[in-house]
């Protein structure tokens, strides 16, 4: 180690960053644009939350008091495409740019200029994208799903749009090109892949998903686009197509995209807990294997989104079967965890804070996502608020939990300070109470009949919607406090031991902190000791 | 603002209101075990996986809660050394598998049923627009649009001033219901003319989504009269939150003169299937193709109203004037022709144009006050109701002939539009 470490000043007094803004521009250093990701990913949550407070300010109360029924509809809808692809997406892509390099003793991403690449397209995609709020006709206002007829009656904003997704989907599959690459051919000798961390193995996996389904996304986004201008009707039934095919093949993307948001969290999740809790990680191999069943199964549930569309009995029967069975390795990562805990030595620093409510939180998402995959029962749910409570729980509490139990988990790491413990404790608990006020009464409005996507409801729901309309300010203005300790420790702080935390393992607390511009200059060694997955008791 | 008041305590004391309920509407929680032996099956599997989801959750959160409480570093716990156990890991493969298994086969045999809608005693054809519902009883020879109704409507509006717990059922009424007899197979097969809609009464079913081109099939057989309310349940755009189902269940003889009213029939067909009960799909398939080749006819006719059955908050509801038949009228005023134009105009276009015909701009509806159609070529103005344009929806054969004429006479001479143009239903005719 102590070798490594003295590489790392020398590599610093030769090639460091470029000083000024052209470091970020011209950067193809894997922490310069990891960074990049991060506060792009942490814009979008903003954009988008505002977006979000309108929605839950229109609804407050019922009756029209802010905005028009179209402008609310295009409020939805650029929540959703900016939270996904600006937000969350981002977010994970950051984390692994950070790490993913530091994990597997590597210098650097495989495909460095990629990586630049990669991540100065999603301005430009974003920019197209939310420029279409000042378009003829409005941004978008057809649901993030984009489902055709009514998708083609927007205005101006559908090439945009369209142009947009494709730019997203570029950006995605650069970056998911690098990950496979660097994690296939850059580990350091004695890495071998049942070693690598949990974080690397679900990156890995998740990045071939987005290899798999962002083309398929980017083809329907497509046919959208020749049937609305080239004259095709690919889902015109007038023009002999279908519209329900375009819903079968956004599926298609659309369920692996859930788990391109959930297996990094899982992975985030697994590194935490087993540090906090001072033990070996349990079941490490049952993880790796649990992981690849669900990306496997993910391609084969996708219509269950759509179950109303009137499919023959025995197509809705296997979709319902095969969505039921994802909840076995789901489970079995979750009695995991529980199991790490069960005799640790725990204590409760803030990323352990949000990685222990995301178990819980997430778990609560997963069971109503089993009561939707039983079909007659979502004839009920489906298109209502208890599949808005459904999907939130497990990418707000899921998927932004664990993107921020990574922040703080790994903020001493990058910055060479520890963060403020008292506000991240006070920015967890906050998140988490507003959290669930904000979307649990959703599962009642939505098992009373409220559907989603309304911009005003009947009375008999004015009481949950208030709850939820409270819950949603509290949430957005304590993300604020997030933006504080993180400029807080950027700016300085107690100063960071290399290993950080106590019970912490792998090769990237091997490293002083703050992580040298670049880690591992020559492959180090592996010791045993430096090993999450308990693999050296084989050996 | 009072109302905001008022409503901002009640949110504060939200738990307590939880406990004791109030004034308003009773507060629902659960899904409702609705009036259809389907429902009430869903309802019941619903119940059994949120038990079953309760009791692991109890598990599984009683573990981890106890780690918490117990395991902790500051108490000194020391960490055990164990990581792995394929004994375990199979057990909670298996288990969950088991139990999976339990809620799979109760859950496909609700399925199989409801997807069974064979020997309806009777057909509906339902059809869904931007934004309203077209109600065809194949059977019955009676057709109508049921849209939402007027008081509704104006208070619904942006800023409408109007206080929504003021009206009744507001955002779920409609001012026309779906009548169907209690204890009978209604089947009703799901069309769209536009875009994606989808039909949702919970207490009588699931929802199944109506689409363009296809034609999809749902049934259910009502237990008990009563008014059922729903809405649709799939963004079919600005007009989405807008168009609401209400479904009035009664009985067998008042249906009947139900049906008569509305100037159908209980055709021998009906009767003898309601006798037989068989061989009905059938017969309801070539009804529906008849019925998608027919244009509607008769729908002139059908206007000729029936409202008086319903409850007294829909009789004063936008089809008053429908009274007279537009057949070779000698001719209406220009007062009435405004005043039903008025009419039309609110609940039809304003969605779009909005109530003062200013149009929006940002949205690509253009205005009406000083609109070069409106205030220029009489023919293209009919023409582009009649037919549509754009992303502006056909008006043939949704509105009769006069509410036509009424709704261009008062395009043309409110707003400050002053052409002095009357155009009667004739004019219409002739141009269809
Ligand atoms: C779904 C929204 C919508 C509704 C509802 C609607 N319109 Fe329109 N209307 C439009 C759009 C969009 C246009 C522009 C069409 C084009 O030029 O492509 C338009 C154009 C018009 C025009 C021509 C205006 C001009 O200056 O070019 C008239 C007249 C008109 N509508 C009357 C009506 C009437 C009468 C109704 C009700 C019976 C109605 N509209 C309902 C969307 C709507
Ligand atoms: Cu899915
Ligand atoms: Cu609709």
């Amino acid at each position: 180690m102590s070798e490594a470490h003295a590489h790392d000043h020398h590599d610093d007094h030769h090639h460091g960053p470029e000083p000024g803004i052209m470091r970020w521009i011209k950067t193809t250093n894997h922490k310069d644009l990891g960074t990049l990701y991060m506060w792009f990913s942490f814009t979008m949550f903003m954009i988008g939350g505002m977006m979000a407070l309108v929605i839950r300010a229109e609804l407050f109360q019922p009756g029209l008091q802010f905005v028009d029924p179209g402008f609310f509809n295009s409020m939805t809808t650029m929540h959703a495409l900016v939270m996904i692809f600006g937000g969350v997406m981002p977010g994970f892509v950051g984390l692994a740019n950070w790490m993913v390099p530091m994990m597997i003793g590597a210098s650097d991403l495989a495909l460095p200029r990629i990586n630049n690449w990669g991540f100065w397209i999603l301005p430009f995609a974003f920019t197209l994208l939310l420029s279409t709020l000042f378009v003829d006709g409005g941004a978008p206002a057809a649901g993030w799903t984009m489902y055709p007829p009514l998708v083609l009656q927007s205005g101006d904003s559908l090439p945009l749009l369209i142009f947009a997704v494709h730019m997203m989907g570029v950006s995605s599959i650069t970056g998911a090109i690098n990950i496979v690459v660097t994690i296939l051919n850059m580990r350091a000798p004695g890495m071998t892949l049942l070693k690598m961390p949990l974080f690397v193995w679900t990156w890995l996996i998740t990045a071939y998903l987005l290899i798999a389904v962002m083309p398929v996304l980017a083809g329907a986004v497509t046919m959208l686009l020749t049937d609305r201008y080239f004259g095709t009707s690919f889902f015109s039934a007038a023009g002999g197509g279908d519209p329900v095919m375009f819903q079968h093949i956004f599926w298609f993307f659309g369920h692996p995209e859930v788990y391109i948001m959930i297996l990094p969290a899982f992975g985030i999740i697994s590194m935490i807990i087993p540090v906090f809790a001072r033990k070996t990680l349990f079941g490490y191999d049952s993880m790796v294997y649990a992981t690849a069943s669900i990306a496997f199964l993910s391609f084969i549930v996708w219509a269950h989104h759509m179950f109303t569309v009137g499919m023959p009995v025995a197509a809705e029967l296997f979709f319902m079967f095969a969505t039921m069975l994802i909840a076995v390795p789901t489970g079995v990562k979750v009695f995991n965890w529980v199991a790490t805990m069960w005799k640790g030595s725990m204590s409760f620093e803030t990323p352990m804070l949000f990685a222990l409510a995301f178990v819980f939180l997430f778990t609560i998402g997963g069971f109503s996502g089993l009561m939707l995959a039983i079909v007659p029962a979502d004839f009920q749910y489906h298109d209502s608020y208890f599949v808005v409570a459904h999907f939130h729980y497990v990418l707000v509490p899921g998927a932004v939990f664990s993107i921020m139990a990574g922040v703080y988990f790994w903020l001493p790491k990058w910055t060479g300070h520890m963060y403020d413990e008292k506000l991240g404790k006070l920015h967890f608990w906050l998140s988490t109470i507003f959290v669930n006020v904000t979307f649990f009464p959703q599962h009642f409005s939505g098992l009373a009949g409220m559907p989603r996507r309304i911009p005003d409801y009947a009375t008999q729901f004015a009481e949950f919607n208030m709850i939820s309309s409270i819950g949603a300010f509290g949430f957005g203005f304590s993300q604020l406090i997030l933006l504080f300790v993180v400029i807080k420790c950027i700016r300085g702080g107690q100063p960071a031991t290399g290993r950080v935390w106590e019970g912490a393992r792998g090769l990237e607390w091997s490293i002083p902190s703050p992580a040298p511009y670049h880690s591992f200059e020559t492959p180090p060694d592996v010791p045993d000791s430096e090993v999450t997955s308990a693999q050296e008791q084989h050996a | 603002m009072k109302s905001l008041l008022r409503n901002t305590v009640l949110a504060m004391a939200a738990p307590l209101l939880l406990a004791t309920g109030q004034a308003r509407a009773a507060l629902e929680l659960n899904m409702p075990r609705g009036v259809t032996e389907i429902t009430r099956e869903v309802y019941g599997l619903h119940m059994l996986i949120f038990w079953i989801c309760v009791a692991i959750g109890v598990v599984v959160f009683g573990a981890m809660i106890w780690s918490l409480i117990y395991h902790r570093h500051s108490k000194g716990a020391k960490p055990a050394q164990f990581h792995e156990s394929t004994t375990v890991e199979i057990a909670w493969t298996l288990v969950p598998f088991l139990i999976l298994i339990g809620m799979a086969i109760p859950a496909a045999g609700t399925l199989i049923k409801i997807e069974d809608a064979s020997d309806a005693d009777m057909s509906i054809k339902v059809t869904g627009y931007q934004w309203m519902w077209e109600y065809e009883y194949l059977d019955h020879d009676v057709q109508f649009f049921s849209r939402l109704d007027e008081a509704t409507n104006q208070a619904r509006q942006l800023k409408s001033g109007i206080d929504p717990t003021s009206v009744d059922n507001y955002l779920r009424d409609v001012d026309k219901y779906v009548v169907v007899p209690v204890d009978q197979k209604v089947r009703l097969l799901l069309a769209s003319n536009d875009v994606i809609h989808a039909w949702w009464v919970p207490e009588l079913s699931g929802k199944k989504d109506a689409i363009p081109g296809f034609i999809n099939e749902m049934w259910f057989k009502a237990e008990k009269t009563g008014i059922y309310r729903g809405q649709c349940a799939e963004l079919c755009g600005r007009g989405h939150g807008y168009m609401p189902i209400v479904v009035k269940v009664v009985t067998e003889s008042e249906f009947e003169a139900w049906v008569n009213e509305q100037g159908g029939s209980m055709t021998t067909d009906a009767a003898e299937q309601a006798a037989s009960g068989t061989q009905v799909a059938s017969a309801g398939t070539t009804a529906t193709d008849a019925a998608v080749d027919a244009p509607a006819d008769s729908a002139a006719a059908d206007e000729g109203e029936g409202q008086s059955s319903e409850p007294v908050q829909v009789a004063d509801a936008g089809d008053a004037p429908a009274d007279g038949t537009s057949e070779g009228a000698a001719g209406l005023s220009m007062d009435d022709l405004m005043a039903q134009g008025k009419k039309v105009y609110d609940g039809q276009c304003a969605a779009c144009h909005q109530v003062d015909g200013s149009g929006m701009a940002a949205a690509g509806f253009p205005a009406m006050k000083g609109s070069p159609v409106a205030t220029g070529d009489l023919a293209e103005h009919i023409d582009q109701i009649l037919n549509g344009k754009g992303a502006m929806p056909p008006y043939k054969d949704t509105l009769s002939d006069e509410e036509i004429a009424a709704v261009i006479t008062y395009e043309r001479n409110a707003f400050g539009n002053e052409t002095g143009d009357i155009i009667q239903p004739a004019d219409i005719a002739d141009a269809r």
